[in-house]
């Protein structure tokens, strides 16, 4: 039963784990406000906004959006907290409406984790109000309840701030402002460091410039037990003591707020994993009957969330395969060998060349060999038959990152709001099991470029493949990879840029021209290549700097933040020296500062460069057009053969999503 | 368990043990003389050696972690002995089920790497963990240790469908596993 809230009444919650769901005719800014007993709030650590979007028990998106999930566990939510004020906003100074008086009345509902609705609230009435209190749950007599609230504020986040009794209310609202405008924080990547998955939990939303200390506390996973407990990474100049328990008294010009980027810092932290709150316990496995493995379920695995289980799953299942496969191929070894061994034996011997003893020898060798094998390929089928249980499982639980383009989950899909863990490229197997296939997944945001090899001809069943069509599927798994990329990036978040001199691309280009995703048309002549590595040349360098100045914020104004990535078709043509050695700049320099290639190119057709381009093709992970065995897993070393993640003949899910990622970007710009 | 005394590593319900841990603990002996309080590191190293049919085919070790094929494991080098009493230092991991159907014989050896011998060393053991459960199978002392660096503990082979340990306690002498396996050979 969904209660239809009006203004001012309110609704028992029973469940602890909720989603409020926030839509609105324009993109707003959704966050909410923690306060004690006393209505009091303590701090503007106690706001969570897009500029700080994790709270215990409480995670916010990061950006302005017409549609917004808020996370509340409210069996995370501190003691002292007594009310949770949900507040939506309009954002300022980048020219959207300034109040909600014209717009569609924003609605809310509070859902249940399976999406069950408990409550709905639509906010009527406003006028000019630019930001608006819409719900609070609050603690009544040992439970929680949710009302609605429907304060608007013409002053927008300012007046509201205020009138909750924030000291530093400006500051924050204009904080937030910028957060959102500036969207900066989400798009200049950290270079990767060895480390990195330790410091993938970090605690810290954001690191200020000034603060080498306390980002080293953040790069471990702080206690879940009481959050509260440790000082907060991103609040500078606060003594160490519990900064939830005493009211926040510094002096705000001194204390850059959490989470704003003016003051310098470039987020370092993955947007989606900083949650302090403790995740939600990962579905287990039924019992096993005795003597049978345990049924595999999808995600059971260690994570933080859904998404980092089914990664941590899938690269479980990668690893098991490959010993399982190494423990069968060296038994088969094994007993080849011996038997070898004892067949010359049984030759060499002098008195078993007289009557049936040779005869009997070499019967003996054959029937321990046939019963090792026979015993090692009954171990293999035993593993295979659970590693293809847990993929039956796991493979239509996987989010579209990570799904093959004939899931049915990229036909429900939706433009994300948050960057998916990892990017699944295509399919491994091993020629004993083809039909056991591994997503082969790599983690976002890309590490190396890629390189889609056009120039082999000699595909693994022995069909020949003519450089022409090769060339062709090499462009069309090029599209598919950087359509998917396109896909799983919020809105607006990631930029493809073509250079196709020849022009030889264009009809595997046709997906993503005619929906318009792309920067612009594809490039061409030499004249196209000069021009597009000119500009991301310039855009490494500018980001370059500013990171290595800490000044982010000092970048030109509509200085477009997303993710880059190039698509080279055809390389050389078209390309002189000057040419080469900027696209050899873009290969080192570019992945830390979110500039990425895409090759589609033959090698051989390069020689002429010399050695000079291998460190080039060394930094960029090749992958084939075709099916290929040229991977090699990192325990092993076993070759296994790599399939790319095409678009089934003559489906439209390729169009459709390609459409909707288009009209969102339409919609966000 | 003393030496040459074998194990079934059946359970007692009949049910066979699917994974076993064969951990190595001791602490540093304290140094005699004027600072007497101060302890000399000693490193010991487990090492599990799989062999088919007599053959060394694969070997876990400091240096080769996880075996090929998964199924044997070694917890990580430690270098300095433990600090408290009881607990493992070094581990090595034998999930049994999966071990490939040609080893038959898994051998476990520990080594002093830094060169002292078990003289030195205090509350050496080693002892046999049903991994599942936690219960202890089998101890074996390091007691008393003579002049050596080296010992060949014990060793899992297969009888019928299940495995069985048999406890040598041979002393050896050698820096890794490598110099021991003349002395293992024989017991195979």
């Amino acid at each position: 039963m969904t209660a239809e809230l009006v203004r001012g009444q309110n609704h028992p919650l029973s469940q602890a784990r909720l989603e409020i769901r926030v839509s609105a005719g324009q993109p707003v800014v959704a966050g909410a406000t923690l306060s004690d007993e006393h209505g009091k709030v303590h701090g503007v650590e106690w706001v969570a906004h897009p500029g700080a979007p994790t709270l215990p028990g409480l995670e916010v998106s990061r950006q302005a959006a017409a549609a917004h999930r808020l996370a509340v566990d409210l069996g995370a939510m501190p003691e002292a907290v007594h009310r949770i004020s949900v507040l939506i906003a309009l954002p300022t100074g980048v020219g959207g409406p300034v109040s909600f008086g014209g717009l569609a009345a924003p609605f809310l509902a509070v859902t249940g984790l399976d999406g069950s609705e408990v409550a709905n609230y639509t906010i009527t009435g406003l006028e000019a109000e630019s930001a608006v209190v819409a719900l609070e749950l609050y603690r009544r007599q040992g439970a929680w309840k949710v009302r609605a609230v429907g304060q608007g504020y013409a002053g927008g986040l300012a007046d509201l701030f205020a009138d909750q009794g924030l000291p530093e209310a400006r500051q924050l609202a204009a904080g937030i402002n910028d957060a959102v405008a500036q969207g900066l924080a989400r798009s200049v990547q950290a270079p990767r460091t060895t480390d990195g998955d330790r410091t993938r939990h970090a605690a810290a939303p954001t690191l200020g410039a000034d603060q080498g200390g306390a980002a080293a506390q953040g790069a471990v996973p702080p206690p879940p037990v009481s959050p509260y407990g440790t000082p907060a990474p991103g609040v500078p100049g606060q003594p160490p003591a519990s900064p939830y328990g005493t009211p926040a008294a510094t002096d705000p010009s001194a204390a850059p707020q959490p989470g704003s980027t003016t003051g310098g810092p470039v987020d370092y932290s993955h947007p989606r994993r900083q949650t302090t709150a403790p995740p939600p316990p990962p579905p287990t496995a039924p019992p096993a009957q005795p003597g049978q493995p345990a049924q595999p379920v999808a995600g059971d695995a260690t994570g933080w969330s859904m998404d980092e289980r089914l990664y941590n799953q899938v690269w479980g299942m990668f690893e098991d395969l490959a010993r399982t496969m190494a423990a069968y191929r060296s038994a088969v070894d094994f007993a080849d060998s011996r038997m070898e061994k004892e067949l010359d034996q049984a030759l060499s011997d002098p008195r078993s060349r007289i009557g049936g003893q040779s005869d009997a020898a070499r019967e003996a060798a054959r029937a321990k060999h046939t019963q090792l094998v026979d015993q090692a390929r009954t171990a293999l089928d035993r593993d295979l038959a659970q590693l293809t249980a847990e993929a039956d499982v796991v493979e239509p639980a996987l989010p579209a990152a990570y799904a093959r383009w004939d899931n049915p989950v990229w036909h429900g899909y939706r433009v994300p709001m948050e960057i998916p863990m990892a990017l699944r490229l295509g399919d491994l197997h091993l020629p004993e099991a083809p039909q056991l296939r591994i997503p082969m997944l790599v983690r976002l945001p890309l590490e190396r470029g890629l390189w889609i090899d056009s120039g082999r001809a000699d595909s693994l069943d022995g069909s020949f493949t003519d450089s022409h069509e090769l060339k062709r599927l090499a462009m069309e798994s090029a599209v598919a990879h950087a359509a998917r990329l396109l896909a799983v990036y919020p809105a607006g978040e990631f930029t493809v840029h073509v250079i196709d001199p020849a022009g030889s691309g264009g009809q595997a280009l046709v997906p993503l021209v005619q929906t318009g995703v792309l920067a612009g048309p594809p490039a061409l002549g030499a004249a196209g290549v000069v021009d597009v590595l000119a500009r991301l040349t310039q855009r490494v360098d500018l980001v370059q700097m500013a990171v290595r100045g800490g000044a982010p914020d000092a970048l030109p104004p509509g200085f477009d933040t997303s993710e880059q990535l190039l698509i080279v078709n055809d390389f050389p043509h078209g390309f002189d020296d000057r040419a080469v050695n900027q696209l050899r700049y873009l290969a080192d320099e570019g992945p830390a500062v979110g500039v990425h290639l895409m090759m589609v190119a033959d090698r051989e057709e390069a020689s002429a460069y010399g050695p000079l381009l291998d460190p080039l093709w060394r930094s960029l992970l090749r992958l084939s057009p075709v099916p290929d065995d040229h991977l090699a897993d990192p325990w092993v070393g076993h070759a296994w053969t790599y399939e790319p993640s095409l678009v089934p003949q003559g489906s439209q899910v390729l169009q459709q999503v390609l459409n909707q990622v288009a009209a969102a970007r339409t919609k966000y710009t | 368990m003393t030496k040459g005394q074998a194990i079934s590593l059946q359970k007692n319900d009949g049910g066979s043990l699917t994974a076993v841990r064969m951990g190595l603990g001791w602490q540093a002996a304290p140094r005699r003389g004027l600072f007497g309080s101060r302890t000399r590191e000693i490193d010991l190293d487990a090492s599990a050696v799989l062999f088919a049919d007599k053959q060394p085919v694969d070997v876990v070790f400091f240096r080769h972690l996880v075996s090929d094929d998964g199924s044997v494991r070694h917890t990580g080098d430690n270098l300095v002995g433990g600090v408290g009493q009881g607990g493992d230092d070094e581990a090595i991991l034998v999930d049994l089920a999966r071990v490939p159907v040609h080893i038959d014989q898994i051998v476990f050896t520990v080594n002093s790497f830094t060169g002292q011998t078990f003289q030195e060393v205090q509350n050496a053991f080693c002892r046999l963990v049903d991994e599942t459960n936690g219960q202890e199978l089998a101890r074996y002392t390091l007691a008393g240790g003579g002049a050596y660096t080296a010992q060949i503990m014990a060793k899992v082979h297969r009888t019928g469908a299940g495995w069985t340990m048999t406890a040598l306690g041979t002393p050896a002498n050698g820096r890794t596993f490598q110099d021991l396996m003349p002395a293992i050979l024989p017991h195979l």
